[in-house]
């Protein structure tokens, strides 16, 4: 396959899955904006948005406070942020257009129906009237696109590329997303906190951070247990079983990444491997030790490495 | 000016044998049926993305410059004897240019015979010395030939077909004939089932085996790819859809590479080599060692691989000089140089502006002539002069007379006419037809082509970029019973009987699951 062509796949992945989980992420503040809230942290969970996708100087650029209204206008209609679900699906479908013979016509016809039909979306102002409605709509189209992939393409290079483009942009948004609800409460969280004695945080934000990736069902029915933090860090680290977790997320891209192996892409293979195996055996106790803020930076920075390796390697060869 | 020929209609009232059927048909549609019929195929269009990008325009709603090319659903229909005709016209006329070609770049015969005048060939700016000597492939050149057609009325009312023009560099268009089919097959079925239509379906088929057959001969599984200048060109669609049809890369410039005399594309896997390109390049651009030096759309060093015999290019590089505007009126004489036939297809009578007597003839009718650049396209650089104000013909002239040899002139043909959709109703517009012809080991072709359609009323201007649409281009089968001229071929028959035994298959293995 050609090495431009990959690299489109790859970015079309990513760039969907940006959009998913831009609109995960908006849709749990939103709906926790509803619940009543002092002013205070109702900006702190909009803050946190903008800090998740470090875009908060690009956003002060723009807009005097940070409120609900402003930070869902930059980050889903605003075609100047680069990461606005608005960019990320124009993105994902001008690099599908530019390999859309590789894509089966599902697989094309989806992204580029999305695309027009997004557009069209902010042009009768449907998201305003109901922003809950726009962001479930994303995540169902990105379940969509993931869908018709997976149950229409020749399993070849051409998914792995996909498929690595989905589990690295997924496992770096889970990172994130962690770091910054986490982050936003303690500073650094070495799971001091007891049964009781955790900070004026309560049901709501842990159940929010859940939501977001679709785990709040999924840590009842693992746990049996009212939420704790340390839990919720587990589930969303080290359960290889639940689809959105850091561990999840390397399983597969190390299996696909295997499927593509090439002469120069041992190393980067070798890199995607250890990581994938601290997070096989590592603790949950251990990780709080060493501090969690400390734990996902490290891990943020690897996974941007492998990312970088995979492009060596494979998407823009010298 | 003799009356436009209607493809349909003899006279008021009458309707043409060959289109009886369909105008039954039309008869008993629902006006409100047919113009939800007409939506539905927009709609499908822009989901597939079978759009075209215009230079310096913006969409309605600024999203972008990717336009639908406008589709109508009456179909131009072309009777079966007609096409068998037109069809051998082709085959004589394509074969005819690439000997034209061949002797260009080689022994020059025709120059010496004094046919065509030697200045008109080594002065113009098509003319490539690069080219002198090389041998390609079975001295094939114009691989792929898009071959512009028009009828126009006689004083008899009777319609003859004409070549306009030869399109033998990057002809485009083939994409919207298999979509048209396919889109007017999804909507109305039943037109199919009550038509014997030939199918075109098989053309990414025909033309794999053309780009084939046209490989360096020392290899035997060549590897074919498709360079494109990238996406924002505005025939990327086709680019991608001929690409994924034949199941080959589409590549851009910055995915090949030169080294050691063999052209490379970049993999996922290392290196992989290049045997046949079909590009939808110009010359100009496809090295910039050789060519324009800033061009990023090609790939340094192509040239000398390609003069090697070590790739194949698709087309080959200087066919512009068969197919330029002044060269154009000698090709009837080319059929009788080369293969020693009458010419089956009728050239527009052409005056050359380079020509004394010729200029004087065309300054004199400029109100009634249709002035074109020698190397113009895409319906730019034109004079229509019926249809031109006295301050533009003035304003032409002067151009004209300032560089007679970039111009010849033709009579304005009423261009046949056939039923479109308009704003209100169904009213007649004037057509054209480009019929695609492929040329490897045989010369072949589909039954068909893409017929364009000027929407504008009495607009003779059928270019997209014009505000041209297109139509579905039906070739009817001969009558079940007679027999089958050879060349033809007969793929309804084995379709359905592949079907029939694939789908009882399914059936046994049904039943015993």
């Amino acid at each position: 396959m050609l090495s431009r062509t990959a690299d489109h796949l790859f970015w079309m992945a990513r760039y969907m899955e940006r959009a998913e989980n831009t609109a995960r992420m908006l849709d749990v503040n939103y709906q926790t904006s509803l619940l009543p809230q002092s002013a205070d942290r109702a900006e702190q969970g909009w803050q946190g948005v903008l800090g998740i996708s470090e875009l908060t100087q690009a956003f002060q650029k723009k807009h005097q406070d940070v409120d609900a209204r402003s930070v869902m206008h930059f980050m889903v209609r605003d075609g100047q942020n680069l990461s606005s679900i608005v960019s990320c699906l124009s993105a994902a479908r001008e690099n599908a257009r530019a390999v859309r013979g590789t894509l089966t016509t599902e697989l094309w016809e989806t992204t580029n129906q999305t695309w027009l039909e997004f557009n069209r979306m902010l042009r009768d102002n449907s998201f305003e009237r109901d922003p809950a409605a726009l962001f479930e709509w994303v995540k169902f189209r990105s379940h969509l696109s993931r869908g018709v992939t997976v149950g229409t393409m020749l399993q070849d290079e051409a998914l792995h590329f996909i498929r690595i483009g989905t589990f690295l942009e997924r496992a770096d948004n889970t990172a994130r997303l962690l770091d910054v609800k986490f982050h936003a409460l303690a500073g650094d969280y070495f799971g001091a906190w007891g049964h009781d004695d955790a900070p004026e945080v309560d049901f709501y934000h842990w159940s929010a951070i859940l939501r977001s990736v679709s785990g709040f069902e999924i840590y009842r029915r693992v746990y049996r247990n009212v939420i704790r933090p340390d839990k919720v860090a587990e589930l969303l680290i080290l359960r290889p079983d639940m689809p959105r977790s850091l561990a999840a997320c390397m399983n597969e891209l190390f299996a696909n990444l295997g499927h593509v192996a090439n002469e120069q892409s041992s190393e980067t293979q070798r890199r995607a491997g250890r990581l994938r195996s601290d997070l096989q055996f590592g603790r949950i106790d251990e990780i709080l030790a060493t501090g969690l803020h400390a734990f996902l930076t490290q891990f943020l920075d690897r996974v941007n490495d492998i990312g970088a390796g995979i492009s060596r390697d494979f998407l823009v060869p010298a | 000016m003799t009356p436009s020929f209607d493809e349909m209609h003899a006279g008021a009232t009458a309707v043409r044998a060959h289109y009886r059927g369909f105008d039954r048909w039309l008869g008993q549609q629902a006006p409100e049926l047919m113009a939800a019929r007409r939506e539905e195929a927009e709609l499908i269009f822009r989901r597939v993305g079978i759009t075209f990008a215009v230079y310096g325009a913006k969409d309605e709603d600024g999203s972008g410059t990717e336009r639908l090319i406008p589709f109508d659903l009456i179909p131009r229909i072309i009777p079966h004897d007609e096409w068998q005709t037109m069809q051998a016209g082709l085959v004589q006329r394509v074969t005819a240019l690439n000997r034209f070609i061949h002797d260009v770049y080689h022994g020059q015969e025709i120059l010496k015979a004094g046919i065509v005048p030697s200045d008109q060939v080594l002065k113009n700016a098509q003319f490539r010395p690069e080219m002198m000597g090389v041998d390609v492939p079975r001295g094939l050149y114009s691989h792929i030939s898009g071959i512009d057609i028009v009828r126009a009325a006689q004083p008899d009312g009777s319609g003859t077909y004409y070549v306009l023009e030869d399109n033998l560099r990057v002809p485009s268009g083939v994409s919207y004939m298999l979509e048209n089919r396919k889109m007017m097959m999804r909507l109305f079925p039943e037109l199919f089932a009550s038509h014997r239509i030939a199918p075109v379906a098989h053309y990414p088929d025909l033309l794999l085996e053309t780009l084939r057959d046209v490989a360096p001969a020392s290899v035997n599984e060549p590897t074919v790819v498709v360079l494109t200048p990238g996406m924002y060109n505005s025939a990327y669609f086709e680019h991608a859809f001929l690409a994924q049809q034949m199941g080959v890369e589409l590549v851009e410039g910055q995915d090949l590479f030169v080294k050691d005399n063999f052209v490379y594309m970049r993999t996922t896997q290392g290196p992989k080599r290049v045997d046949v390109i079909y590009r939808r390049v110009d010359d100009d651009f496809l090295d910039p060692l050789a060519f324009r030096p800033n061009s990023t759309l090609g790939c340094a060093g192509l040239l000398d691989v390609y003069r090697k015999g070590n790739v194949t290019l698709s087309n080959a590089i200087g066919t512009g000089i068969a197919d330029d505007k002044s060269i154009y009126p000698y090709v009837p004489k080319m059929v009788e140089f080369y293969l020693g036939e009458k010419p089956i297809l009728e050239n527009v009578p052409t005056y050359l502006c380079r020509d004394k007597d010729d200029l004087r003839y065309v300054l004199d009718h400029l109100g009634e002539l249709v002035v074109k650049e020698v190397h113009g396209a895409g319906g730019y650089g034109m004079l229509v002069g019926p249809a031109a104000s006295k301050a533009e013909i003035e304003e032409f002239r002067a151009q004209l007379v300032g560089n007679p040899s970039n111009y010849i002139a033709q009579p304005t043909l009423a261009l046949s006419t056939c039923p479109t959709f308009v704003e209100r109703g169904i009213a007649p517009r004037h057509i054209d037809l480009r019929p695609f012809v492929l040329s490897g080991k045989t010369v072949q072709m589909v039954p068909g082509g893409l017929t364009r359609v000027a929407l504008k009323e009495g607009s003779l201007v059928v270019n997209s970029s014009q505000g041209g649409g297109t139509k579905d281009t039906w070739v009817l089968e001969d009558e079940p019973g007679r027999d089958t001229v050879p060349g033809t071929l007969g793929g309804p028959g084995l379709q359905s009987q592949s079907q029939s035994q694939s789908q009882g298959s399914q059936f046994q293995s049904q039943r015993q699951g």
